[in-house]
């Protein structure tokens, strides 16, 4: 499949994720968020965000467990736990979260 | 799943894996294979090992540079093991000293090990997968 944004085509995979990690920019993660049914709000920027800070750094999508955990690390347990995340990223803030950032799908996620 | 299979699955029984690193990270794709079996590997709860000796201590040496190879420069990921709960690195010393390297050229915390003290910790795992 493929995303259409500012007149320019952007190759992803079957499932939405970016073929290429560097065609990504915040009007794409907008209309990537539009097409998983989020509205993104800072709350959701703050976790892409994260996961854009975390791939540069390790150059790998997190397990969710290991986001989760990292996640508590810096910005606290009340951000860092399954149910905060999957209330912003119903189908696994993992899988939704790493596709609006435009990282490739989380190793061991099936 | 069935009261059983969760059963078992809760009392698992825990075994002590170690993944064997042998060859240069780049050229061949055995490197990059078995940094994403261990990655997964994580989420079993499983006791795991990993270990570094011939060429495979190049894995884990500091300052690599791919873009002349064409190929994704993954050492970084090493670093992330620590998030995934795995912290039992071992590195072979005669490994490292055969090319001319020390631990203060690897970029991840390791323990490093005689060749003699490497044998004996493989005798005492589960399970060893080498590449």
């Amino acid at each position: 499949m493929a995303y259409e944004t500012n007149g320019k085509t952007v190759e992803a995979d079957e499932e939405g994720f970016l073929v290429n990690i560097n065609d990504w920019n915040e009007d794409l993660a907008g209309l990537i968020a539009k097409d998983e049914g989020i509205d993104m709000s800072p709350e959701h920027w703050e976790v892409v965000n994260f996961l854009r800070e975390y791939y540069a750094e390790y150059q790998i999508a997190p397990a969710v467990r290991v986001l989760t955990k990292a996640i508590a690390k810096k910005m606290g347990p009340e951000k860092g736990n399954n149910k905060y995340l999957y209330e912003l990223f119903p189908y696994g803030p993992g899988k939704q979260a790493c596709k609006i950032a435009g990282l490739p799908k989380p190793t061991g996620c099936v | 799943m069935g009261d059983k299979m969760e059963e078992e699955y809760e009392g698992g029984v825990v075994k002590k894996f170690m993944f064997v690193n042998r060859k240069a990270p780049y050229g061949t794709v055995y490197a990059l294979e078995v940094l994403e079996m261990v990655l997964i590997s994580a989420a079993f709860d499983q006791d795991v090992h990993v270990a570094f000796l011939d060429d495979g201590v190049y894995q884990i040496k500091k300052g690599q540079d791919t873009k002349d190879l064409g190929h994704k420069n993954f050492s970084p990921t090493y670093r992330a093991l620590e998030g995934y709960d795995i912290e039992k690195l071992f590195v072979e010393r005669e490994s490292l000293e055969e090319r001319g390297l020390s631990e203060a050229d690897l970029l991840v915390d390791v323990e490093v090990v005689s060749r003699a003290d490497m044998a004996k910790l493989m005798g005492e795992m589960d399970v060893v997968m080498t590449a």
